[in-house]
């Protein structure tokens, strides 16, 4: 019965593929699980948004959407009716060309990230070697669509938000890149698919996931941090500052193309997350044996709630950074610990198992941890602030 | 020669004229940005998987990049009214067009053509880091050390000269007068 | 017949584009992408090669051209800060216009 239940859509699938002729079957197959896959992650876009608005209203004492439906609950259907039949505004100054194809070389990009996360047992698009240079390749485009958005319109609010959100998702792609070589390095695989084969099992009641390791827990912090800055996410959310430059590289852009970025930003944080989930959170495997009853695709799904539950307490409660801070964050503190991290992986791997190889790694991990923060807070006044005038 | 390689090679090609032709340089580094993701659909297609996605990684996410953030530096996106061409255009086109004909008419006269296909490599990237760790290891140091070079002397060529000497910028504005096209933007 | 002229006949065609605008355009940062593109083409005759060899499994078209790669955006980051540095002493990154020896 679970077995049945934790298959259900890769039977359903081929249930709905074998009712078409079967000349049609292998072109029909891949469009299945792509329909599928933009079904759902669209359809976690639109609860995603409604869990964000309640829970900020939450935490900033208020009570969010109410109104629309049930408990306010279908608030997106109404956002997006709202956005799609807004009038669609195109500054007289702008480049037509490239500020109609900004949004899209943006949506494109982190749909295609999708075919690589295995979201359940036998559930990934396509399984390849080169999986997860795959990912952060096509991710990497996604710069390009901020800055043709930023520099397209005309507007100088726009294009500094486009630089800055250049500026910052180039610095922090490097971390990031580099605390998702320590899994690659224990995994000894680029395919995401053999990454989460090889954090099955448990040890004792323990799951082997790479993130109950020294290492791995280092660089899941790093590689959940740099995720948030890569996907413009607060505290890293300068580009779009509303207090100092408006709304960053889409001030432009209204109707649906606002609603095509919206949606990008939001895709590309789920990808980034389902890849961090995939590397060192053990993918689909369930935490304890005997959850194992479960089916894959809801931890899978489990998980992904969660970080994003994290992502939105962390808007909520997080003061926005500074230029300057951020840029020191990343090549002061992000880097260093991503290259130690490394280092430390490579000493775990080379170690054989027991006691010795956690103290060692750990310490590996930790000393530069106290050293770089006590090294980047001096100098610096960071006692509670006085006021000279309000006192 | 398949559908899918045509549409290749025209792209990159078309992409490769627009970078190189058009007026507005951004409008440039964009078709450049086409004809960098063209040559890595053709490497794809040739089953270098690894060195596919390396090119999307580099060249569209960095080398891009850098060129937009150069050309926004430099403000050259507003150069409306300069020429584009330099003076020497015309022997520039007929030095390019010479090497076109040398390499048609080499690739004409090549042995190498009528070769069969060989079957497919199947080729992990497994194999390309083993390669590289092993046979390859002294040029990876030393393209390490390049790169880190590179880095450092990116960083010390562009950085703001003192402010002291003579020729710092603020004064050479001031010394050309407002009637220079290419200062007013400054705020 | 193999498809190997129709990736050489590409690779030619883009060093002579690129070639051609290296030498007629006046913008610095032009001449750059023109460089660049030279060397894509190159890289693209290399890998065309490795494919259709009698040994694939060597590898070396491979790797020369990751190490190509490599040394390409080295070569980028020092010219464009090269440049950055030009338009910061002429005001200007016309080719044309700097032509003085001394500052």
């Amino acid at each position: 019965m679970s077995e049945t239940l934790d298959q259900i859509f890769v039977l359903l699938k081929h249930w709905l593929v074998g009712l078409a002729p079967a000349a049609w079957q292998p072109l029909l197959s891949p469009l299945v699980s792509i329909a599928a896959i933009i079904l759902a992650f669209a359809s976690l876009f639109a609860l995603t948004t409604i869990m964000e608005r309640k829970g900020l209203g939450r935490i900033q004492n208020r009570l969010g959407p109410n109104r629309v439906g049930p408990f306010g609950l279908l608030q997106p259907v109404a956002d997006g009716l709202k956005t799609l039949t807004k009038e669609d505004i195109v500054p007289r100054a702008a480049d037509r060309a490239v500020h109609f194809l900004a949004p899209l070389t943006l949506v494109v990009p982190s749909l295609l990230v999708y075919a690589v996360l295995p979201v359940g047992r036998n559930m990934v698009l396509v399984d390849f070697d080169a999986a997860v240079l795959f990912f952060f390749a096509i991710g990497a485009a996604t710069e390009l669509a901020i800055f043709m958005a930023g520099w397209s319109s005309r507007n100088k609010y726009s294009l500094l938000g486009a630089m800055r959100a250049i500026a910052q998702m180039i610095s922090y792609e490097i971390p990031l890149i580099l605390s998702a070589v320590t899994v690659i390095m224990a995994a000894g695989s680029l395919s995401t698919v053999e990454i989460v084969q090889k954090q099955s099992g448990y040890a004792g009641w323990i799951p082997n996931w790479y993130v109950l390791t020294p290492w791995g827990f280092a660089g899941f912090l790093l590689f959940m941090t740099a995720a948030a800055a890569e996907s413009n996410r607060s505290p890293f959310d300068l580009p779009e500052g509303e207090s100092e430059i408006i709304a960053g590289y889409y001030i432009e852009y209204s109707g649906f193309k606002f609603a095509l970025f919206f949606l990008g930003e939001y895709l590309g944080l789920f990808a980034i997350s389902g890849l961090g989930i995939t590397l060192f959170l053990g993918g689909w495997h369930a935490p304890l044996p005997f959850l194992e009853f479960v089916p894959s695709w809801a931890w899978f799904f489990a998980k992904l709630l969660a970080i994003i539950a994290v992502f939105i307490w962390i808007r909520g409660t997080l003061p926005r950074l500074r230029m300057d801070q951020l840029m020191n964050f990343a090549w002061k503190f992000m880097l260093p610990m991503a290259l130690i991290n490394i280092l430390a992986a490579g000493i775990w791997l080379r170690m054989s198992p027991g006691m010795a190889r956690w103290v060692v790694c750990s310490l590996i991990v930790v000393g530069p941890y106290v050293m770089l923060g006590r090294g980047l807070a001096q100098g610096r006044n960071l006692e509670k602030r006085r006021y000279r005038f309000a006192e | 020669m398949s559908f899918s390689f045509s549409l290749i090679a025209a792209v990159t090609a078309a992409a490769a004229v627009a970078a190189v032709g058009m007026r507005n340089l951004v409008h440039c580094v964009l078709a450049l940005t086409l004809a960098f993701a063209g040559l890595a659909a053709a490497y794809l297609q040739l089953g270098a998987q690894f060195v596919g996605f390396v090119q999307i990684l580099v060249y569209v996410g960095a080398v891009a990049i850098l060129i937009v953030f150069a050309i926004l530096l430099t403000r050259g996106s507003e150069s409306a009214n300069t020429p584009m061409l330099s003076k020497g255009w015309i022997s520039g086109v007929l030095i390019a067009v010479l090497v076109l004909g040398v390499l048609i008419y080499a690739l004409a006269s090549s042995s190498a053509l009528p070769r069969g296909i060989p079957p497919a490599p199947d080729i992990a990237v497994r194999q390309v880091g083993d390669a590289l760790m092993r046979r390859f290891v002294l040029p990876l140091e030393i393209v390490g050390l390049l790169l880190t070079a590179a880095l450092i002397g990116g960083v010390i060529i562009a950085m703001q000269e003192p402010k002291k000497p003579a020729a710092s910028p603020e004064q050479g504005r001031a010394q050309r007068g407002p009637t220079d096209p290419t200062t007013h933007s400054h705020p | 017949m193999s498809p190997l002229p129709g990736y050489l006949v590409l690779s030619s065609f883009l060093f002579a584009i690129g070639l051609a605008g290296a030498l007629i355009r006046r913008n610095a940062i032009l001449v750059l992408v023109g460089i660049e593109l030279m060397l894509n083409a190159a890289n693209l005759n290399f890998i065309a090669f490795w494919r259709f060899s009698e040994h694939p499994e060597a590898l070396t078209g491979i790797l020369f051209v990751i190490f190509s790669i490599a040394v390409a955006a080295a070569e980028a980051a020092v010219g464009l800060a090269l440049v950055i540095s030009i338009y910061r002493h002429y005001k200007t990154t016309n080719l044309d216009q700097v032509n003085r020896l001394q500052g």
